[in-house]
């Protein structure tokens, strides 16, 4: 397939600071690609290169197979929505997403045409002659994104747009934006810290750490299968143990805890026995009072507290060692009998635990 | 509720009284004045002190010239102040914005007087350009530099620059960089960046800039008396002449309200042309 941005070991330094540090990564036409990270990481940086706003250190970049070294933000194939969305105020809305085609020179009749269309397809129709001022947090998101969309960019750039917005707006426009993206097929490079957006909409998230890609996947991949202890933590709940390889066996190892378990589980890289591994659990992979334990990693704990959330309730429990654990708490009833001050017995399977060399301090 | 009233009153009260004993009362008298011919008991009703005005070519044409003159030095003066303010803005630093600002604001720790006499040191035909000219073989015999309209216009233009830089600095500073991006990324070149995004979002600044310059031009005395010399034809000069020299108080009155109402009239037309209101401009 071909790909509509291809960037390849991209370095960005402020000075003695690395930005973004040897990056590679391909998107195929059509893709919906994220970007996570914690702030800071340079998302922005990064992305403000592929827009032409900052020059690489080193490294290429190319659109749809066409170098961008020395290419005017104005002169390329790409556009950015912005973190705080930067509508002009001093244009209604029709002038605002009129700006990039007048500047094409595209005759009016079309220009007035295609600016109808766009507002249409963002589910704003007849919105033309307002003003900035007078829209609503996710009207504008909308408009701003239809500014760019009407120059049927190759591909679009989107940095953290919901940001601004309150929670449960978030929530619909991050379905909302996933179902524009497949109407529209356009090519999105979505920009994220939160990690529910991320999984939510895209169909490949790259983790970014310290201007690094750790791991680039679909969203199940990086949830079920993360490649780095940065991405085991940082995409989803986890539950952590620090312990030691006692035995390793195929891509199985046995891991004494530091508490006094020993556990059976995945491992990921080089397994020695001997060597200090941490062991990432998800809440929903523990099973409360198991009724069949073969195979399964168990152990006691009390309840400490019942965190109902709806369907995504939680049992806080603690080990005889005071370790505080989550434990999912399915919604079917089974468990209403659970309460705080009890102690239950919990159990996993192997493979839902995932190990990973510790190294020297940090991880 | 009563004391909120009173309070209110109680501020209002200098203001008020500011109001009316400097600007109202100055006024009126001026009116009466200028409505007047002759004094004491012979004194009676007239219009003739402004059809004088009308009547006589040298006046209104002065007026004019003085008008036109001060709409130049405000385009000029606008043209030099607003790459200067953009600079200052967006692109110095925190630092070295605060002391281009403390240098705008030098000149005006000195009187008008000693500042134009600074400039008529330097270009006078014993000056230091001439001098300078002189030294290094550039001429021959020294050029008058001084009493001319450009010599002119440019000390007016050098005192009315402060009054165009601080608005329009704070216009631009208001003014988010990611909209600048913004149009970039939307295909916008250098042009259209200016003329689309910087100058529209300063419009306010740029109008409350030129109108201070406009009406300080037009009521200047020393700059074009000192630097145009005695063929400047300014309008004040007609205003002080018919007080000072002809003692002829009702018509300097006639020519004191001329001109309060013309300059208003120009301000109202270009408010009118550039679709804004007076309001927002000074909001
Ligand atoms: N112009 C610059 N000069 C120096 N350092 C910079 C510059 N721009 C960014 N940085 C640094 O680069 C790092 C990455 O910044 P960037 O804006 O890309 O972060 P981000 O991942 O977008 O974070 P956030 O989620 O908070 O927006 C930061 O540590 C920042 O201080
Ligand atoms: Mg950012």
């Amino acid at each position: 397939m071909e790909n509509d941005l291809s960037v390849s070991r991209l370095v960005k330094r402020f000075g003695e600071f690395t930005a973004v540090d040897d990056v590679s990564f391909d998107v195929p036409a059509g893709s919906f690609f994220s970007i996570l990270g914690p702030s800071g990481c340079g998302k922005t940086t990064m992305l403000r290169m592929v827009a032409g706003f900052e020059e690489p250190t080193s490294g290429t970049i190319a659109i749809r197979g066409r170098d961008m070294a020395r290419v005017a933000p104005n002169r390329r194939p790409v556009n950015l929505v912005f973190q705080h969305l930067a509508l002009f105020p001093m244009m209604n809305v029709a002038r605002n997403i009129a700006f990039g085609l007048e500047r094409r020179g595209t005759p009016r009749a079309e220009i007035a045409r295609r600016v109808e269309r766009t507002l249409e397809r963002v589910g704003l129709p007849g919105f033309g002659s307002k003003e900035i001022a007078q829209l609503s947090g996710g009207q504008k998101q909308r408009v701003a994104i239809a500014r760019c969309l009407v120059l049927e960019p190759s591909v679009l750039l989107l940095d953290e747009p919901l940001g601004a917005l309150d929670l449960k707006l978030r929530e619909q426009m991050k379905v909302e934006l996933k179902k524009l993206q497949a109407k529209v097929g356009t090519t999105f490079i979505y920009i994220t810290h939160d990690q529910s957006e991320a999984l939510v909409m895209s169909d490949a998230v790259a983790v970014m750490n310290k201007g690094r890609f750790e791991q680039v996947g679909s969203p199940q991949e990086l949830y079920g299968d993360p490649a780095t202890p940065f991405v085991a933590g940082f995409v989803g709940d986890s539950n952590i143990w620090e312990g030691t390889v006692r035995e390793c066996s195929g891509q199985r190892a046995v891991i004494g805890t530091d508490e006094g378990f020993a556990f059976e589980a995945r491992r990921r890289g080089a397994c020695a026995p001997g060597s200090a591994v941490r062991l990432f659990l998800r809440p929903e992979a523990m099973r409360i009072e198991p009724a069949d334990a073969s195979g399964l990693n168990t152990f006691r704990a009390t309840v400490k507290a019942l965190l109902f959330d709806g369907a995504n309730s939680r049992l806080l429990t603690v080990t005889p060692a005071e370790h505080e654990l989550l434990v999912t708490l399915p919604q079917n009833r089974r468990f209403d009998h659970i309460r705080p001050g009890q102690e239950i017995t919990l159990g996993w399977h192997p493979d839902s635990g995932v190990c990973f060399r510790r190294e020297g301090g940090d991880a | 509720m009563r004391r909120a009233r009173l309070g209110f009153w109680l501020f209002l009260a200098p203001v008020l009284a500011w109001l009316v004993l400097l600007i109202v009362l100055p006024h009126l008298d001026l009116l009466v004045m200028s409505l007047r011919s002759g004094s004491g008991s012979r004194a009676s009703w007239t219009l003739q002190n402004y059809a004088n005005f009308f009547g006589e070519p040298i006046y209104w044409l002065t007026f004019v010239r003085t008008a036109m003159y001060s709409v130049i030095t405000t385009a000029i003066t606008f043209l030099l102040a607003m790459p200067v303010a953009f600079y200052i803005a967006k692109v110095a630093r925190v630092r070295l914005q605060g002391f281009l600002l403390t240098l705008l604001l030098l000149p005006f720790w000195v009187s008008e007087l000693v500042r134009i006499y600074g400039w008529m040191i330097l270009l006078r035909e014993s000056g230091v350009v001439n001098f300078a000219l002189l030294k290094l073989g550039l001429a021959d015999a020294p050029v008058e530099m001084l009493y001319n309209d450009a010599t002119m216009i440019m000390g007016l233009v050098y005192t009315s620059m402060l009054f165009m830089v601080v608005p329009l600095v704070s216009a631009v500073e208001s003014l988010d960089d990611s909209l600048i991006e913004a149009a970039h990324d939307l295909g916008a070149g250098r042009a259209a960046i200016w003329w689309r995004i910087i100058l529209p979002h300063c419009k306010p600044g740029i109008t409350s800039g030129a109108i201070v310059v406009f009406m300080l031009c037009l009521g200047n005395y020393l700059t074009p008396n000192l630097m145009g010399g005695k063929n400047s034809l300014w309008f004040t000069e007609q205003i002080y002449n018919q007080f000072i020299a002809s003692f002829n108080w009702n018509q300097g009155a006639a020519f004191g309200f001329l001109l309060l109402a013309l300059s208003s009239a120009i301000i109202w037309i270009g408010l009118k042309i550039t679709g804004q209101k007076l309001g927002e401009v000074a909001s």
